[in-house]
């Protein structure tokens, strides 16, 4: 297939080409027999992305991935209470399904949900401070990593519950469909809420209200320290199938891949109905920081790197001409946001116990023991 | 002032909510075509369209997560849990969900959703479809939980469940649908967290609230006869409680009693009791007894049911013990 002219129109029809699309059957797979990663079951892809775009893109994978690193190094040196769960490795999911929706459409995200808060546009030095624990972060210090959240950029929240954030973006986009907004709502779950019983719910109800609502299933291949392969008897797309909800299968580590498949499923959500995309990819950290990851392959563990979807955007921009100075200040670029984010993290204030107690309710109660 | 059904009084408030904010939404099993299990929601479909009061399949996690999600993005849902016991299938989105959502994200949003559930016994509906769990929620911080009694309550609490910016689980009395009472016309909102005083007296306060009010001015009367005047408190809210009122009815009578249907053990009647023997000490002249269901699941047999409901004797016994 051609370069397309450029916009997300031309990225619509080209995923629209894409075999898997629809409820046709996937096509034949090509399976990559030196690499077992989870990513292997995917066809490959034919469709390209103007430069722009996957620009855009990696910078978006970018930011993900070192805020993650930093993330992780100050967890370690103990400035970070609590679990993280990093989604190094699968950013292309978070940046690619983003970068489909509009700024006013919405996402429901998962305990791992760092990179999608980011993707869709949460402030950076927020996101820090509310990791940090701090009274100026986005959450006031009172979520903090699982419970990333910002409704101003349609932010629904990271979830600390398996499968919770595709029931408040079903309702979410309930309500959008009653005030005909024609926005989208994205939901992101893990393979693990495969065997929850509110997928279940959600798809159905979903496919019956014909809601504006796509199902990403980012497909990592593990829940906590069990494999997908022990988890789930059956198969996303046969569940979409069942309930004749158009389903795709994209490689999560190729974030062209993603960004037209996503495009090509937002614009038929937004004209009514639920989709459902599944992006094939790989969990390189432990399902959270500290975790030895001893249940793991090493060999699997290897294949990692092999398809780590920075180096493979780069690649792909290098050839598209951008040069290595060019990718160098991108990258500079980002750590600068990074660190000053970092820096004002560590200046953010400790949360008021008394402002979090009378913030339960949005009045104060009229009981004299409220808060109490 | 008209006499209306409790069940009437539940369906006009919902009505009058619609009508008056566009936010408003319906939507659980049945209530739409079907006009609600029990008749809440008759008429209201045709009222105001299917966009607007939907019926929903049997999917109650989906149904209350929705609720909340939708309440996020700016409606304000009225969603119906067909029995109480189900309530168990939509723990996660009330529990962790809609109390959550304000605090932990900072009061960036509100759940505005409103929950109502049927409960309660008398009708033989036996152990799964006749519990009352209000307690359950009560412990919630971020919840609010509200059990009218009469249908003025009915309807003023529901419509102030509906206007409230957070969550309510507004707890409905099966048996109480078909009783009548009287409504005033217009009917006054009736403020959450606000007990009324159903019976003025002077010489032990009995506090209740749901069905087990009506059970409560009964054992009254028959103490009147005997020449006690007892004051019967009904809490109509159960979180927040409105404990002003309890202290200030216990500092006239100096006696307490506490009657709830649902199960004694680590119910209402025991928060309200803890908070009594603390902030009301010095008011006590007996101690503070609690009379609720026994610790077993809600039977099925006329025979079994009718004693395990508290009933207007167990209520005497007790009040006698505290006059005692
Ligand atoms: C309802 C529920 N059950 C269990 C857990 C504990 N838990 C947290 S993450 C996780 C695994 C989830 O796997 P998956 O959905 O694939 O997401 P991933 O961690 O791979 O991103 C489990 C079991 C939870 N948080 N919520
Ligand atoms: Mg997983």
């Amino acid at each position: 297939m051609k370069a397309p002219a450029s916009g997300p129109k031309a990225m619509a029809t080209m995923a629209a080409e894409e075999p898997s699309e629809g409820l046709r059957k996937p096509a034949a797979r090509k399976p990559n027999r030196t690499a077992k990663s989870n990513t292997s079951s995917v066809a490959k892809r034919p469709a390209e992305l103007p430069k722009d775009a996957l620009l855009d893109l990696y910078q978006t994978m970018l930011l993900v991935r070192r805020a993650e690193q930093r993330l992780s190094a100050l967890f370690a040196d103990g400035e970070i209470p609590g679990f993280i769960h990093l989604s190094i490795g699968q950013e292309a999911v978070a940046a690619g399904v983003c970068q489909a929706l509009a700024a006013q459409d919405s996402i429901a995200s998962t305990h791992r949900g760092h990179g999608h808060s980011l993707a869709k546009g949460v402030d950076l030095e927020a996101f820090f401070l509310e990791i940090m624990g701090k009274r100026e972060g986005i959450c006031g210090g009172r979520g903090g990593s699982m419970h990333v959240a910002d409704m101003a950029v349609g932010m629904l929240g990271a979830n600390g519950i398996v499968g919770a954030g595709l029931s408040l973006a079903l309702g979410s986009a309930l309500a959008h469909q009653l005030r005909r907004e024609r926005r989208v709502v994205a939901a992101f779950f893990g393979d693990g809420a495969m065997a929850e019983g509110l997928l279940h719910e959600c798809l159905n109800l979903a496919a019956l209200w014909k809601l504006p609502l796509l199902f990403v299933c980012e497909n990592n291949g593990w829940s906590e320290f069990s494999p997908t392969s022990r988890q789930f008897a059956g198969s996303l797309e046969g569940l979409a199938k069942t309930f004749g909800i158009p389903y795709r299968r994209v490689d999560g580590n190729d974030v062209e891949a993603v960004a037209l498949a996503a495009t090509a499923a937002v614009e038929v959500a937004r004209g009514g109905g639920p989709q459902a995309l599944e992006c094939m990819t790989g969990r390189v950290r432990g399902h959270f920081e500290g975790d030895p990851q001893r249940y793991r392959d090493a060999e699997e563990l290897a294949q990692l790197p092999k398809i780590d979807p920075i180096p493979r955007a780069a690649a792909r921009l290098r050839a598209l001409k951008v040069s290595a100075a060019a990718l160098q200040e991108l990258s500079e670029k980002v750590d600068r946001r990074i660190e000053a984010a970092v820096a004002r993290g560590r200046q953010g204030t400790l949360p008021d116990f008394q402002e979090a107690l009378a913030d339960v309710y949005t009045r104060p109660s009229t009981s004299p023991r409220a808060g109490v | 002032m008209a006499e209306t059904r409790y069940v009437k009084a539940i369906t006009a408030a919902l009505a009058d909510s619609l009508a008056s904010d566009s936010r408003v939404i319906l939507f659980g099993e049945d209530v739409a075509r079907p006009g609600g299990p029990f008749n809440a929601t008759k008429g209201l479909l045709e009222q105001f369209g299917p966009d607007r009061v939907r019926d929903t399949p049997i999917s109650e996690a989906a149904i209350v997560g929705a609720a909340v999600g939708a309440a996020m993005s700016g409606l304000k849902p009225v969603v119906e849990i067909m029995f109480m016991d189900f309530t168990t299938l939509a723990m996660d989105a009330l529990v962790n969900q809609a109390a959550k959502a304000r605090f932990m994200f900072g009061g960036q949003c509100s759940v505005p959703m409103v929950l109502r559930a049927p409960h309660g016994a008398g009708v033989n509906a036996g152990p799964q479809h006749s519990q009352c769990l209000e307690a359950w929620f009560a412990h919630i911080p971020g919840l609010k939980v509200v059990c009218p009694a009469t249908p003025a309550d009915a309807y003023g609490l529901l419509r102030s469940a509906i206007d409230d910016p957070d969550p309510v689980i507004y707890v409905e009395h099966k048996a109480l649908y078909g009783t009548k009472g009287e409504m005033p016309e217009p009917c006054p909102l009736v403020p959450i967290g606000q007990a009324r005083i159903a019976r003025a007296g002077t010489d032990i306060s009995i506090v209740t609230y749901g069905a087990m009010l009506h059970t409560c001015l009964g054992a009254a009367e028959k103490l009147a006869a005997e020449g006690v005047d007892a004051e019967v408190i009904d809490l109509r809210s159960l979180q927040p409680w409105d404990e002003a009122a309890v202290l200030a009815s216990l500092s006239r009578t100096h006696r307490l009693l506490l009657v709830h249907e649902a199960v004694e053990a680590f119910g209402v009647g025991a928060e309200i009791a803890a908070r009594m023997a603390d902030a009301g000490f010095d008011e006590l002249d007996a101690p503070i007894v609690r009379v609720g269901a026994p610790f077993m699941p809600v039977p099925f047999a006329k025979s079994l049911e009718a004693q395990y409901v508290p009933s207007e004797a167990r209520i005497l016994e007790a009040a006698r013990r505290v006059l005692a």
